[in-house]
């Protein structure tokens, strides 16, 4: 822990921390950019849909063939009259691609290939695939996904409130574009298993945005009978109070994803656990990204709309106006203050008004500490 | 418990309890998975090898709501039939979804005639049966071969009285019968235009048929012609095979407008199976019953045969001319039911369309399985030294409430197995492996915010009490849009997408139950040794590392809504 430890103790403490919501702006510029990026990748290039969206076959023989790929991808083409793509895997066995052929023709395919390839047809491993197989399940991903996002903003509308629900999907959404318009970009496959991966992601990206959300009501609860602080510099609190989680919770999501990516890709060659960990992976990333820099800053946007919090506002302007006047520094406030506190972080306010120490090391820090921080 | 938290006293109040509770769970899980047998889970095709047919429905134009859980059930319960007729053991044929039949063939069974049965739709014809007997031997104490009648059921009176009985002497009769064939007698709508030859050649296979031998009965009847005569071979209801000798189909499925199975309570003939006709299926069968009627048995008999085996063959004893007949005698309701189905499946304005076939040999299946296994591996052991680096003591907690869920999630997938038919495929495991990823969180949620405790200068044991309801509240909150997507995900796809949904779901419940449990009893427990109350440098909890303050001396401001923080 140590180091990252340290790390947490200090975030705790608001000794050192991130202005998120000041910052949201460049945030959210990011991540339109990443957005118009990824749909442009989407509209120019598109998806590399699998043989699982076109109809067809993937045949898969046993290790070890001495049959080059070129030599493969005649004996394909004489077989069954179509193109064929050939690749040769990690341990030596052929993937045989074959697009637009129907299941009913495959088995006498498959005995030809067998054939040629000298390879009892017993061992080829065939993938055979009706041409409305991948659009079928496709169609259920959409349908899962509609039912899920009404589903999901009911219940954290409910549980939250609106405009969190609203920040939530928003994010969500903003991760599936992602997702997919790196798949666009990079050209990877698209098959049943991203598909799978991609719905994953529904799941995780919320579950981050949940527990921010969470503290964030918790630490909002009673926020009008104080004028210390505006809503939009507690919800930067609340992120970096639980921003040592977040990246743990990534951490520890992505190092078994990244097991499945390397055992995936690296040994099988390709298939289901490759594709399902490929996009879990980018989504996973995409997901921690958007509940910290893009749905709280956005529900601190939304909240400080609220004529309440308009009020909080003001009055917490008023009171540190006073406060400078009276020559009251900082110092005087009781531990706990974070270093987020001081500029009045909304980039829309019209003035920032209050008085400000440094970003980094609030003066109320060094005083009556046990220890300097840092030191073990 | 030294603090009187009124919310955490309950949670925390019987640590051992918990705990006790928990670990009889998992005694209970692994005891029954050793006791029932099923120590592993079942293994899905892409694991273990075979071959996985998904076949779509697709209706008639204009028969959209055909697609109903009815007609799917009836498809169903068709094509295991026709696939375990094979002698395919084990083969299992389930619906998914609204529209989809999934095959899933063993490996080490001929696959591709498996799929040519499957992807074949069932040919139902009625036959007139020209001669009947029963196979093997036993000719000493033949059987009655109609035990069932049918009758009109829109005159409706005239049903009940003529018990079954009859058929047993006209039977005897009737195989005296058979010879007539070769003779005179070309019955009604016969194969009288085959040569005399083909006729002869056909008793000359009739005699020479033995239903008793499954490999007999696979060809038998099988890929005849509809207009042709042909043997057949079916079970009577004392479920001795029988032979038929059988004239070209008069009636087929088509015509079969509707089916059901029905008690009749007034007539007192117990479970009978109601048939309605098409206007023209009906016609079909006025006449064909018609003529019957006037035969002696067998030849007043017809055959209702699907896929070449004669499901029934109940007599007639007058003209049905209404279109609508009711099967009566010697049913129970599950045989009534059956033959109800095998009727209506020929009516079936579906046709089934192969939309995957997945053939998986064993090796590459093994292949699969290992590889899901290390990479599961390799992600745990990830984690668990991530865990070990970052929380030090508190790992162990971690690591052991890790195998606790493994534990249960192991146990309660191989008792599902046979239990609602899971089978772990790839994506199952995959969604495992995954879930390790959440199961963990859950506790780095709980543990930030008992460290959060002791940063605010709290000793451990306050820290637990107070960090608890609140990780409580976050862990259940996240855990349930995580079930939330699993669950959705399960209801609305097919295939692999499900077993990954199952899995994940399944996972995120075992999370929280594992959390209440065990860890936070843990946690509770330990709390209480000194290694952790006392803040030792391995222990994940040291005060100082933590960067704790020092005792609380203030009176802390009554509202200061940053008093707390998540973990």
């Amino acid at each position: 822990m140590s180091r990252l430890g340290n790390l947490g103790s200090r975030l705790h403490h608001g000794e050192i921390g991130y202005d998120f919501i000041k910052n949201r702006r460049i945030w959210y510029g990011v991540s339109i950019l990443i957005t118009i990026v990824a749909v442009l990748g989407l509209a120019v290039r598109g998806l590399n849909m699998g043989i699982e969206f076109q109809g067809g076959a993937v045949f898969t023989t046993p290790k070890h063939m001495s049959t080059s790929v070129a030599q493969a991808e005649s004996y394909a083409h004489d077989a069954s009259g179509n193109e064929a793509i050939v690749q040769k895997l990690g341990d030596g066995s052929l993937r045989i691609q074959i697009a637009g052929i129907e299941t009913g023709k495959s088995d006498q395919i498959k005995e030809t290939l067998a054939k040629d390839l000298k390879v009892d047809p017993e061992h080829i491993n065939a993938d055979l695939v009706g041409p409305s197989w991948g659009e079928q399940i496709a169609n259920k991903a959409w349908q899962g996904l509609a039912i899920f996002m009404v589903l999901v903003v009911i219940y954290l509308a409910i549980a939250f409130e609106w405009r969190m629900a609203l920040a939530a999907l928003v994010a969500l959404v903003h991760d599936l574009t992602i997702t997919t318009g790196v798949y666009a970009l990079v050209g990877f496959e698209v098959t049943p298993g991203t598909v799978i991966g991609l719905l994953t992601i529904l799941g995780y990206s919320l579950y981050d945005t949940v527990v921010v959300f969470d503290s964030l009501k918790e630490q909002t609860k009673d926020i009008t009978r104080q004028t210390r602080w505006t809503y939009s510099e507690v919800a930067n609190r609340s992120i970096n109070g639980t921003l040592i989680r977040s990246i743990n919770t990534t951490v520890v999501a992505l190092l078994p994803v990244a097991g499945l990516l390397f055992i995936g890709g690296g040994v099988l060659g390709a298939g289901m656990l490759n594709d399902i960990s490929l996009s879990l992976f980018v989504g996973l990333a995409a997901g921690a990204y958007s509940s910290i820099f893009i749905a709280t800053p956005l529900v601190a946007d939304l909240k400080e709309r609220e004529p309440q919090m308009k009020a909080l506002k003001k009055r917490v302007l008023a009171r540190r106006a006073q406060g400078a006047a009276q020559g009251e520094s900082l110092e005087a406030e009781p531990a706990g203050v974070t270093a987020g506190d001081e500029p009045e972080s909304e980039g829309a306010a019209p003035a920032t008004a209050a008085a400000v120490g440094p970003h980094n090391q609030s003066v109320s820090r060094g005083r009556g500490r046990g220890r300097p921080p840092g030191k073990r | 418990m030294t603090v009187k938290n009124g919310r955490s006293a309950s949670a925390q109040g019987k640590p051992g309890r918990s705990l006790a509770l928990i670990l009889i769970a998992v005694v209970a899980l692994i005891g029954s998975m050793f006791v029932s047998g099923n120590t592993s889970p079942r293994l899905g095709i892409d694991l273990a090898g075979g071959t996985s047919i998904t076949l779509r429905a697709v209706p008639e134009r204009g028969q959209e709501s055909a697609i109903n859980k009815a007609n799917m059930d009836t498809a169903v319960s068709i094509m295991e039939r026709r696939v375990n007729g094979l002698g395919v053991s084990e083969a299992e044929v389930q619906t998914q979804g609204n529209d989809n039949i999934i095959v899933n063939i063993p490996k080490g069974t001929n696959s591709k005639q498996a799929r040519e049965q499957v992807g074949t739709t069932a040919k139902l014809y009625f036959r007139p049966v020209l001669a009947t007997d029963v196979t093997g031997a036993a000719p000493a104490n033949p059987s009655p071969s109609a035990s069932h009648e049918v009758t009109d059921r829109s005159t409706g009176t005239a049903t009940p009285s003529g018990p079954p009985t009859p058929s047993a002497a006209e039977t005897q009769q009737g195989r005296a019968v058979t010879d007539a064939l070769k003779t005179d007698a070309t019955p009604s709508p016969s194969p009288s235009s085959g040569s005399g030859d083909a006729s002869s050649k056909l008793q000359a296979q009739y005699a020479s048929l033995d239903c008793g031998k499954q490999s007999v009965r696979a060809t038998a009847g099988k890929g005849v012609l509809p207009t042709e005569a042909t043997v057949a071979c079916g079970r009577n209801a004392q479920g001795q095979w029988q032979k038929y000798l059988l004239g070209p189909a008069v009636v087929d499925g088509t015509d079969v407008d509707k089916a059901q199975a029905v008690f009749d309570a007034q007539g007192a003939s117990g479970w009978i199976v109601q048939l309605d006709f098409t206007s023209q299926g009906g016609k079909k069968f006025a006449d064909i019953t018609g003529k019957l009627a006037q035969k002696q048995a067998p030849q007043n008999q017809f055959a209702i045969v699907l896929d070449g085996d004669v499901v029934s063959d109940p007599y007639v004893r007058s003209a049905i001319t209404g279109g609508n007949a009711e099967i009566s005698g010697s049913f129970d309701q599950q045989s009534a039911q059956s033959l109800a189905n095998m009727l209506s499946y020929g009516s079936l304005p579906l046709t089934f369309k192969e939309d995957s076939v997945t053939t998986v040999t064993a090796a590459l299946g093994g292949e699969q399985l290992q590889a899901g296994l290390i990479a599961g591996a390799i992600g745990l052991a990830l984690v668990v030294i991530y865990l070990v680096v970052y929380y030090r003591g508190l790992a162990a907690i971690a690591v052991a409430s890790l195998m606790v869920s493994a534990m249960l999630t192991y146990a309660l997938m191989s008792l599902l197995g046979p239990a609602i038919g899971f089978a772990l495929n790839l994506p199952a495991v995959c969604g495992a492996i995954v879930a390790i990823g959440i199961t963990a969180d859950s506790f780095i949620v709980f543990f930030e915010r008992m460290r959060d405790e002791i940063r605010e200068g709290r000793s451990l044991r306050p820290a637990v009490a107070r960090g608890w309801p609140r990780a409580r509240r976050t862990v259940l909150v996240s855990d349930f849009v995580s079930f939330l997507a699993a669950a959705v995900l399960f209801v609305v796809t097919v295939g692999k997408v499900q077993g990954f949904a199952f899995t994940l779901g399944l996972t995120t419940l075992l999370d929280v139950v594992v959390i209440f449990l065990f860890t936070m009893p843990l946690m509770t427990i330990l709390a209480r040794r000194k290694f952790f109350a006392g803040g030792h440098g391995w222990s994940g909890l040291d005060p100082k590392r933590l960067g704790a303050k020092p005792p609380l001396r203030r009176t802390r401001r009554p509202s200061a809504p940053v008093e707390t923080k998540e973990a």
